[in-house]
């Protein structure tokens, strides 16, 4: 016990002499979190609260075209510029390219009349279905021959933005279509137009859509974007001492230690435990740090505060397996790894691939099916799902033993391949 | 002749994947309280036969005894009754000379009073005191050769096995070191010594081996062989018996 006491004692101070070390460890997660966080806090205010600037070129003359741009106005999303009919497209694209806005709207000349055409072609079908006398002087115009609407949209707006706008858009064309039909069909049938109070009624739905987060304990909090980050970078954190405790067996093993301690009448096993309890405590350390700014600190940032679980003994369980998973990869790294650059390089790039595979840098549901098979290796995704559980879905520990004992198991793996590697190099 | 130290019978050794035997039936007793040196080539495998002598590699053949200890039965208990000063700074640059002696003191099986104790002395004797606290990484190559022995005799080893012990180092230093080794040795420990500077293992050592292409070619008081030989230097005797022209056996 004497030397397992000397031999942490060492270690925390070799530990806290490496000051880079040290703020890679701490510093730069946290500042990775405060980042990530406020970035896609900002995009979901930026979804939310402000309105994406949109450029509307109508040369439509017509009121389906001054309708649509209406119904556009009216979803709240978009601050709408409206440009001269005349201006040619390549001058708009001009604009777009300045960054006057991110998305441009060109309804056609004749949308309006096509619109129309459309509508009575179907108000025709409608009425002949109900039996009543169709107005064959009407054209039936197919709606495949419409002339479409144009989206220019600046590359720079990633793939699910777009569609969400594309979404926006096309729920507008919807109700400017639905109420032409609709109009057309009311006129058919009573000779007047279609009055403007009924019209509302008809179009406007009072069908609310309730958003609820399924949660365990009934808390039903709302998941934020620090939800979401503060335990995947705690992770990522935790999993990161692979460069400093990697480091530190590789640096024993050149400088020659190795050879002194192995000398000795003391096993090195007791080095390694050292290793591994005055690490797990610093990765505990790491979680603490990171769940406490998240807590008290993000709020005064402007941030949206980190709400605790409530099971707080499975929080400090989840975290413990998880930081002596993340040990037992930091040593594995260490004992096979012959220099710093390759325990710095191989620990570094395998954290960020698990990383990735594990569903912290893409959500795991998004994955395609191959990759969710290789998810199931990563003790990132385990680790992840775990406090998922706690912090999202308001679980306790019992809840989240499928996950905590895929990623118990995986410690385990890692150990022992950490000691048969250290037998094979005749080091214990 | 006393009771002897180290015997090692019929050692043999090759590394591994190597077909060429490193050692075949090497045979050399070395008495307790000898100053023994060790001397060779580069490449003809001393610092290979000091790793087999340590336990730091695991022989092939035949027996190596410390003070009756077979090395590869006994490893906890024969690893108390040797010390070992690796060729590289083997300690903590990170840590001051008294924290690497904590530390070293500790794995060496001794208790806090007699850490503090000793520590204290070996500051003294080697001249450290007042660089107690600062980190090695901080010292001259002298300086850390130094803390590199201090730590090997905290424990006041029965064997002290010293690989090229001085590299590096200025006169006066080397002056403290040969000084403290024959201080120790005078106490009883008994110094298993391997160097390039003749010199110095002139003034240290009191029994000689020579060793060529994994084999002892000569053994003996160093006083015995000069007369045998006709040599009035380890130096002459060194290339008379080893030879003239350069030789780097690799790998050995």
């Amino acid at each position: 016990m004497y030397k397992l006491r000397a031999t942490i004692l060492k270690d925390i101070r070799l530990l806290l002499r490496d000051k880079v070390g040290v703020l890679f460890m701490f510093i730069m997660p946290v500042i990775l979190a405060i980042v990530i966080t406020a970035i896609q806090n900002s995009t979901f205010e930026m979804v939310n609260d402000n309105k994406v600037p949109l450029l509307i070129s109508n040369k439509d003359t017509g009121v389906s075209g001054a309708a649509l741009v209406k119904a556009i106005e009216k979803v709240g999303m978009f601050e709408i510029r409206q440009v001269n009919k005349d201006l040619p497209d390549k001058q708009l694209i001009e604009r777009m390219h300045n960054k006057d806005a991110l998305v441009a709207l060109v309804i056609p000349v004749e949308f309006s009349a096509k619109m129309k055409a459309k509508a009575n072609s179907i108000a025709n079908k409608a009425l002949n279905n109900f039996g009543a006398p169709v107005d064959t002087t009407k054209t039936i115009v197919s709606v495949a021959k419409a002339e479409p609407i144009t989206m220019y949209y600046h590359p720079v707006l990633q793939e699910s933005f777009r569609q969400s706008i594309n979404g926006a858009l096309r729920s507008s064309l919807q109700i400017v279509e639905s109420k032409q039909v609709l109009q057309t069909l009311y006129f058919s049938l009573n000779e007047t137009n279609l009055p403007d109070s009924l019209e509302k009624d008809i179009i406007n739905t009072d069908v609310a859509i309730n958003q609820v987060p399924v949660s365990r304990d009934g808390a039903h909090t709302i998941p934020n974007a620090t939800q979401h980050n503060i335990p995947a970078w705690t992770i990522f954190a935790m999993f990161f001492v692979v460069i400093s405790l990697g480091s530190s067996i590789v640096k024993e093993k050149l400088n020659g230690s190795f050879i002194r301690l192995k000398t000795m009448p003391t096993n090195y096993f007791v080095a390694l435990l050292s290793k591994q309890i005055t690490y797990l405590f610093v990765t505990l350390l790491q979680a603490a740090v990171i769940f406490a700014i998240g807590a008290f600190l993000f709020p005064k940032m402007g941030l949206p505060a980190l709400n605790l679980p409530h099971d707080m003994a499975g929080l400090f369980i989840v975290s413990l397996i998880c930081g002596w998973c993340a040990v037992s990869f930091a040593m594995l790294v260490g004992v096979f790894a012959q220099t710093h650059e390759q325990c710095n390089g191989i620990g570094a790039v395998s954290v960020i691939l698990m990383a990735a595979i594990g569903g912290l840098l893409v959500p795991s549901f998004a994955m395609p099916a191959s990759f969710k098979l290789a998810m199931n290796i990563s003790p990132l995704h385990w680790a992840l799902e775990a406090y998922y559980g706690l912090f999202l879905e308001g679980g306790k520990l019992k809840d989240v033993l499928i996950n905590i004992l895929p990623l118990f198991a995986i410690t385990v793996v890692l150990q022992l391949l950490a000691i048969l590697g250290l037998k094979r190099k005749n080091l214990v | 002749m006393g009771n002897a130290a180290i015997r090692i019978q019929n050692l043999g050794y090759s590394y591994p994947g190597q077909l060429r035997n490193c050692f075949t039936d090497l045979n050399l007793e070395i008495n307790e309280g000898a100053r023994f040196g060790l001397f060779g080539p580069n490449g003809a495998g001393k610092t290979t036969l000091m790793h087999c002598m340590t336990g730091l590699i695991r022989y092939t053949t035949g027996s190596i005894q410390l003070l009756g200890n077979e090395v590869a039965t006994f490893r906890k208990s024969v690893n108390k009754l040797f010390a070992f000063v690796p060729q590289d700074f083997s300690l903590y640059h990170e840590l001051s000379p008294v924290e690497n002696l904590e530390f070293f003191g500790a794995w060496s099986g001794m208790t806090t009073p007699a850490i503090r104790k000793r520590t204290q002395e070996l500051l003294e004797v080697l001249d450290l005191a007042s660089l107690r606290n600062k980190p090695v990484q901080t010292f001259s190559g002298g300086m850390k050769r130094k803390v590199n022995l201090a730590i090997a005799v905290m424990n006041n080893p029965r064997i002290l096995f010293l690989d090229e012990p001085t590299v590096g180092v200025d006169i006066q230093t080397r002056h403290v070191i040969i000084n403290y080794l024959k201080e120790l040795n005078r106490n009883g420990t008994t110094l298993v010594y391997t160097s390039h500077q003749l010199n110095e293992a002139e003034e240290l050592c009191d029994t000689i081996a020579m060793i060529a292409s994994g084999s002892i070619i000569a053994h003996n008081s160093l006083n015995n062989l000069l007369t045998e030989h006709k040599e009035d230097g380890l130096e002459g005797l060194f290339l008379r018996l080893t030879g003239k022209s350069y030789i780097d056996v690799d790998v050995i």
